[in-house]
């Protein structure tokens, strides 16, 4: 079969560092291709380089059998390879209409696939900037189907987006292959792979290793591939620690009353023991960001009490809140690390930093703390200079090092996992139960809901900014907490959706 | 209507208070009139050409710290060329003068995209570097201007139809600043490359990944206040008379009136009507402070509150504005 995007032999090093080696990937038209592959394995390289952004090393790029270069994106554009990528790529000072004057989109198909994704309401007259960032996503994915390219470059497209949109997004990209329109798709989900993929190709270490058509069962052997060794995907089976840890009339380490947020969050109580993983389950934008900018000092309550350890805490400032060992790893990454400084400095920032012990920086201490809690979580400091040299998951697991550095007691993680590959994933887990075990706690909010039966004890779940329902890990299937997140009692039947149809699978994208 | 008013509320605002400003000095010197606007504006010239300059740079996310230079080595360039030939030949020197600051601007532009020195480095040493080379084109103040060009912003011109009263208030050096003004930047905002001067200064991330050529927009768009800082020049060369090798405070004065007008320091931001009411807003407070006669040495101390409240006051009013 002739295939539309033919690319081989593709590599690419900075320097000395090799981030593709020989990868190669084939679409055919009218295929929803899968691209998939562990953090660091060379996806995004791989998609920067088919759409222009960068150039490689060696290699060669056909197109419907023709040498094409893609020197920019908008060579790669007049060749008919579109992406969308993760961050969304509207101008942000620009209002929607400027920015598809800007890339000479057309306007009338641009609106009928805004219609197409459910995109409610929309002013073509706002600026970027004041769309919400879900809906800025859809609308870099409307913007590039209105240009009817011959593939579109999906990167990670649904994971902010809220269950309704996602759904619309992947009907359409399914809608694109039957019309014969090719779609490389990236993603973590196994969910959407087997839902709208027809082949994948896995990529490991900067190299293809597999293409496999998507049947039914083909995930155990696309992880295998990702990580060229079996792993098991397995359920905790011990059962709760906390259970042995905790005397159940033990004084709760954290104990929130009643606590409201501005219009975001209201009247949220619940406890968290030493010893316990508490996962944290929402839709996105129920209030879960409030909850945890509260506990860490970051906002203000406009209502209700946070005991710590039996005290009252008025808390203004996140000082506040680290001075009594709580910890919050923030779902950006960005948003906690020194980007241009190295590992030990920002391991070291939490302890080191204070001013009121004067005096030069312990060294010593320093590094035996930090080394230790590198060594612990086994991050890959190849990069030293720069923090933003490192992958995703290797930076997610430095925020989380510096607080086991610090010796916090309580750590908020609010999706640590997001957007980093299976391996680490495993590792975050592993970490965080052992740190429950050594009788911290923590407070874990996560957007993949398979996530709670694998790390955590018990799932709150919170809806409209309320405590809706509290389910033991036993019970937190996916079925379970989607229905809850969706504010439906615990034992109402209800469909979620197209993939609802997927058993076991449900609503899988919150 | 609504909406077109939100979004260009920061310079009707401006408006407004160079309105009421100019009420204000009408009060404390019931005597100013026409004529004294007419010579305000023709001091605001050169000021509003740098700031024009300085704001395109500024959209784009850069800055220009050449500006006074680029000024000063046109306005020689502008007065050596003139210097004893005839007035015909101004028709040929103009041009030559423009595309000159082009030029200079666009080498700017070429240094910061292919060197990748920061552009407030590659700018400053071209401070220096135009300093000297004005002085070398020539080293005290001297040469000539056509005299048409002399008059060109001199006095006003009757428009049929309109009363005389109105006429006065319109100097012909506003109207040479609007038409100049006007001739680039209507063009410029209706074009892909006014767009994607806004593009790269609001994320030049995506604006590459919108398929925006960012180095040759850079390129462009110091090579446009070049253009401009070539208009301030001949501004000079021509209410002068002659031309002066040293460089103007203009270049401060550029900085501050952009920001002021609206125009956010980091790019993406504002437009250029802004800055050049804001030259006008901050000519005319000192010309109020002169009349109000405070102490010339506390004027540069008021000039700079004036400026620090009424960008916290825009802050203060958006923030609020938003929130509701």
């Amino acid at each position: 079969m002739n295939a539309l995007l033919d690319a081989s032999g593709v590599a690419k090093s900075y320097g000395a560092v090799a981030a593709l080696r020989n990868a190669s990937l084939s679409v055919r038209p009218g295929e929803v291709h899968a691209l998939m592959g562990a953090n660091g394995a060379g996806k995004s390289t791989l998609v920067k380089i088919l759409t222009g952004a960068v150039q490689p090393t060696a290699g060669r790029i056909l197109i419907r059998g023709e040498q094409r270069s893609v020197g920019s994106p908008g060579e790669a554009r007049r060749a008919g390879l579109l992406p969308v990528y993760q961050e969304p790529s509207l101008i942000p000072d620009l209002d929607v209409l400027q920015n598809l004057r800007l890339t000479q989109t057309p306007v009338e198909p641009f609106r009928d696939w805004v219609r197409e994704l459910g995109v409610p309401a929309l002013d073509l007259k706002d600026l970027a900037r004041d769309v919400p960032l879900a809906i800025q996503r859809v609308l870099d994915l409307a913007r590039a189907l209105a240009v009817e390219p011959e593939i579109v470059i999906l990167d990670e497209m649904t994971a902010a987006l809220p269950a309704d949109l996602a759904e619309r997004v992947l009907d359409v990209v399914r809608q694109q292959g039957r019309s014969g329109r090719s779609v490389i798709f990236i993603s973590h989900r196994f969910v959407e792979i087997s839902a709208i993929c027809d082949r994948a190709t896995v990529l490991r270490d900067g190299e293809t290793v597999g293409v496999v058509d998507i049947v039914p069962g083909v995930e155990e052997q696309i992880v295998e591939l990702m990580l060229g060794e079996k792993i098991e995907r397995r359920r905790r089976t011990t059962g709760p620690v906390s259970d042995a840890a905790r005397p159940s009339d033990a004084r709760p380490r954290i104990s929130v009353r009643n606590i409201s947020v501005g219009t975001k969050l209201h009247d949220v109580s619940f406890d968290l023991h030493d010893g316990e993983v508490a996962g944290v389950v929402a839709l996105e934008g129920q209030g879960q960001d409030e909850l945890f900018a509260a506990l860490a000092g970051a906002a203000r309550l406009s209502g209700g009490t946070i005991e710590v350890d039996g005290e009252t805490l008025t808390m203004s400032h996140p000082r506040h809140a680290i001075d009594k060992g709580i910890a919050l790893v923030p779902g950006d990454r960005a948003e906690a690390l020194l980007m241009q400084r190295p590992v030990r400095e920002n391991i070291a920032l939490p302890f080191s930093a204070p001013l009121r012990r004067w005096g030069p920086i312990d060294m010593r201490r320093e590094s035996e703390k930090v080394l230790g809690a590198i060594e612990r979580l086994q991050i890959d400091t190849r990069a030293q200079g720069e923090v933003q040299r490192l992958s995703g998951g290797n930076q997610q697991k430095v925020t989380i090092a510096r607080w086991i550095a610090a010796d916090a007691r309580t750590i908020l993680c609010f999706d640590p996992t997001r957007g980093i590959d299976v391996r680490t994933k495993q590792e975050i887990y592993r970490l965080l139960r052992e740190l429950a075990a050594q009788g911290k706690s923590i407070l874990f909010y996560t957007s993949e809901l398979e996530e709670v039966q694998l790390a955590c004890d018990r799932a709150i779940v919170i809806f409209g900014g309320r405590v809706v329902d509290v389910l033991p890990a036993e019970i937190a299937d996916e079925a379970a907490l989607t229905r809850a997140a969706y504010g439906l009692a615990r034992d109402a039947e209800a469909d979620v959706g197209v993939l609802a149809q997927h058993p076991g699978t449900a609503g899988a994208s919150p | 209507m609504t909406a077109y008013i939100r979004r260009n509320s920061w310079v009707i605002g401006l408006f407004a208070l160079f309105v009421t400003l100019l009420v204000f000095t009408k009060i404390i010197q019931p005597d100013y009139d026409a004529g004294d606007f007419g010579s305000l504006v023709r001091a605001a010239l050169p000021f509003a050409f740098a700031v024009a300059a300085q704001s395109i740079v500024i959209i784009a996310g850069g800055i220009d710290l050449s500006v006074a230079s680029m000024m000063a080595v046109t306005s020689v360039t502008a007065a050596v060329l003139m210097n004893g030939a005839s007035e015909e030949f101004a028709l040929v020197a103009v041009p030559l003068v423009l595309a000159m600051g082009f030029c200079l601007g666009a080498v700017n532009g070429i240094l910061i995209v292919v060197t990748r020195v920061p552009d407030i480095v590659v700018t400053l040493a071209m401070l220096f570097v135009l300093e000297g080379v004005a002085l070398l084109i020539l080293g005290s103040p001297g040469g000539a201007a056509a005299n048409w060009l002399k008059v060109m912003i001199v006095g006003t011109v009757a428009i049929p139809g309109v009363l005389a009263a109105i006429t006065a208030w319109i100097p012909n050096a506003l109207i040479v600043l609007l038409v100049s003004v006007a001739l680039v930047w209507i063009p410029l905002k209706r074009s892909r490359l006014g767009l994607s001067i806004y593009a790269i200064g609001s994320s030049q991330l995506a604006a590459f990944r919108s398929g925006v050529p960012v180095s040759r927009t850079k390129i462009l768009a110091y090579a446009l206040a070049g253009l401009f800082a070539a208009m301030g020049g001949l501004s000079l060369t021509m209410s002068t008379g002659i031309g002066a090798p040293i460089p103007g405070p203009y270049l401060m004065a550029s900085v501050a009136a952009a920001v002021l007008g609206g125009v956010i320091l980091g790019g993406g931001r504002g437009g250029i009507v802004g800055p050049i009411v804001a030259v006008f807003i901050l000519r005319l407070v000192r010309t109020d402070l002169t009349l109000l006669s405070v102490d010339p040495n506390a004027t540069t101390i008021i000039e700079g509150t004036i400026m620090v409240v009424v960008v916290m006051l825009g802050a203060y009013l958006a923030l609020r504005a938003r929130s509701r």
